[in-house]
């Protein structure tokens, strides 16, 4: 039974395949699970039971013939911030509670092309703004290791569920670490691909030059998967890359016994320094030395700018968003007052009634920073320090292939803890936005846990387009450790 | 450049964001905070530095000068909150 729940998506797609189990019994195992964790998880905003039944019937006939397609009837779960079609899309905000998507993003076309069921849309910091799962509409999410704390955000729901065994692999957007902090707090695997790599068409925007869509999963195999099927140019997001399609997982499964063999491996001045939770600094040195033993060198560099990541990206994102997020006016779609007295107060009314304080507080900064007399001051500069962000890491990687360090600088955090800090809680992800600033691969995997149980991750960064040698970096960690097959107590059985 | 309890006002106007003067000043303590933070950049010196737009520096794709969406006003106008004979209905804007 137990593997059931427990199993990869490698692992459960072989066993479809070999006609082991139908997808009808697993999808049916995995809703019972979702719908059992849900008072104590709260990690989906929509269960849609009878649609991913109808999935599962329909995998199971196409697994009955010669050709089933890669991920035929394994079930997975969206971030509720992907449109699907004739389902409930929320992005965890009272402005879309009841917004039917009117069609489907390009990722989850990509994901359903492959064959996989949809159980439902998980829970999510609103818009996707947050570090913790706690904006949501809906309520927070809990992390699966213990309730009382956060699974980290804003793809909290993604993550808990993943976690908790409650499907196999979800899907996540990642702006400012979205996908990979959220992996780290709860003892998972989170991609966030290169920027262009998979469509954003279908996602309700948030910062529109830093969303990248991605994916979670026990292992990092999964992931490669995942991305298979999420991958490729689509010519209706004009940031989409057309670049020839790739197997990700084509670099997995060598068998050397030092299958690492001259990696060079750059750590950060910056990234070990003060601030850094002790638990965590320990694990990431365990890590570091069992990639020693893979054959992997390490070598010290300097990323001097990347201290500035986080002012940067308060400047960037808000200002994207603060454009984005104009569309909701109560005309069209979404949330509109019952009272107003003329236009102007409709908008006004909307608005105020059906964003989140956390959600007005970003249009409100990017409104500022985009207004006359301050543009040049702040989104022009923010834009100059992202370049020089950007250079730190080209000047590193003349001198190593993948960036090793914490994910986040501490394991999660206490539910109520950080929310009236906005810059305390904009803290977490100092590690993680770089690389949505410049636009490469970065991946998050489990690497051991704290005093208390609570999981920690290590984040691996690497160059542009290089995720098929990133994800076999990570794939031989988890080949000599067991980190990522992990339960948490009370979701091992 | 002190963002001050009059700019909340203005911006949240400029937003259209309905805010009355209790929430104004509980955002404009959030928002001196996050300022402060954010003020750091002001100390870097960045003269002659290309402002990065975009991880990638590519041009923006152009398409044939074609009609390529297809008429989907019916699914669309489902999801507004009021319309009438195919219009989305605001309140009277001309006298």
């Amino acid at each position: 039974m137990s593997e059931l729940f427990s199993g990869t998506v490698a692992g459960l797609s072989a066993a479809l395949r070999a006609r082991k189990l139908s997808s009808v019994e697993l999808t049916e195992t995995l809703l019972r699970r979702v719908e059992n964790a849900q008072a104590a998880l709260n990690a989906f905003v929509t269960i849609d039971r009878e649609g991913a039944l109808a999935q599962a019937r329909a995998a199971d006939a196409l697994l009955a013939t010669a050709n089933p397609p890669p991920l035929a009837g394994v079930p997975i779960a969206h971030k509720d911030v992907m449109m699907t079609a004739g389902l409930r899309t929320t992005c965890s905000s009272k402005m879309l509670a009841n917004f039917v998507a009117p069609y489907d993003a390009h990722v989850v076309t990509g994901l359903k092309n492959a064959g996989t069921v949809l159980l439902g849309k998980t829970n999510m910091d609103e818009f996707a703004m947050g570090s913790s799962n706690e904006t949501s509409h809906f309520g927070p999410v809990r992390n699966p290791w213990n309730l009382d704390y956060v699974p980290g955000g804003s793809s909290g729901g993604s993550a808990a569920s993943v976690a908790a065994r409650l499907c196999p692999a979800a899907s996540g957007t990642d702006t400012g670490g979205s996908i990979r902090q959220p992996a780290s707090l709860t003892g998972i695997c989170g991609l966030k691909p290169t920027y262009g790599t998979c469509s954003r068409y279908g996602l309700i925007a948030f910062a529109s030059s830093l969303d990248t869509p991605g994916m979670f999963a026990r292992t990092a195999e999964d992931c490669g998967l995942l991305l298979n099927a999420m991958a490729g140019h689509d010519p209706r997001d004009s940031t989409s890359l057309d670049r020839p399609r790739e197997d990700y997982t084509r670099d997995l499964g060598s068998t050397e016994r030092q299958p690492l063999a001259g990696l060079r491996i750059g750590l950060p001045r910056e990234y070990f320094g003060a601030g850094v939770d002790p638990d965590v600094a320990a694990a990431i040195e365990a890590a570091l030395a069992e990639y020693r033993k893979l054959g992997a060198i390490t070598v010290d560099i300097g990323l001097p700018n990347v201290k500035l990541s986080v002012p940067v990206y308060y400047v960037i994102a808000p200002a994207e968003a603060s454009s984005n997020l104009s569309r909701f006016d109560g005309v069209r779609y979404g949330h509109r007052a019952a009272k107003y007295t003329d236009l102007l107060d409709m908008y006004k009314k909307s608005r105020a009634e059906g964003f989140g304080a956390e959600v007005k507080r970003r249009i409100l900064t990017g409104t500022y920073v985009l207004s006359h007399g301050y543009y040049d001051a702040y989104y022009l500069k923010a834009q100059q320090v992202r370049r020089l962000i950007a250079d730190d890491f080209t000047r590193a990687y003349q001198q190593c292939d993948m960036i090793m360090g914490p994910t986040a600088p501490a394991p999660a955090f206490k539910i109520g803890d950080k929310t009236d800090d906005p810059v305390q809680m904009y803290l977490n992800d100092i590690f993680t936005i770089a690389a949505n600033l410049t636009g490469a691969p970065a991946i998050s995997i489990p690497v051991g846990f704290d005093r208390r149980g609570l999981p920690i991750g290590m984040q691996v960064q690497s160059n542009y387009f290089t995720e098929a040698r990133l994800l076999n970096v990570a794939h031989q960690f988890q080949q000599t450790t067991d980190w990522h097959a992990r339960a948490p107590t009370g979701y091992a059985s | 450049m002190a963002l001050t309890l009059d700019d909340v006002h203005r911006i949240a106007h400029l937003a259209r964001i309905e805010i009355d003067a209790v929430a104004a000043e509980e955002v404009h303590r959030k928002l001196l905070a996050i300022f402060a933070m954010i003020n750091e950049l002001q100390a870097v010196d960045t003269t002659g530095i290309v402002p990065m737009a975009h991880a990638q520096d590519v041009m923006l794709p152009l398409r044939d000068d074609a009609v390529t969406a297809q008429d989907q006003r019916a699914l669309f106008q489902r999801l507004a909150p009021a319309v009438e004979d195919g219009l989305y209905l605001v309140p009277r804007v001309v006298e």
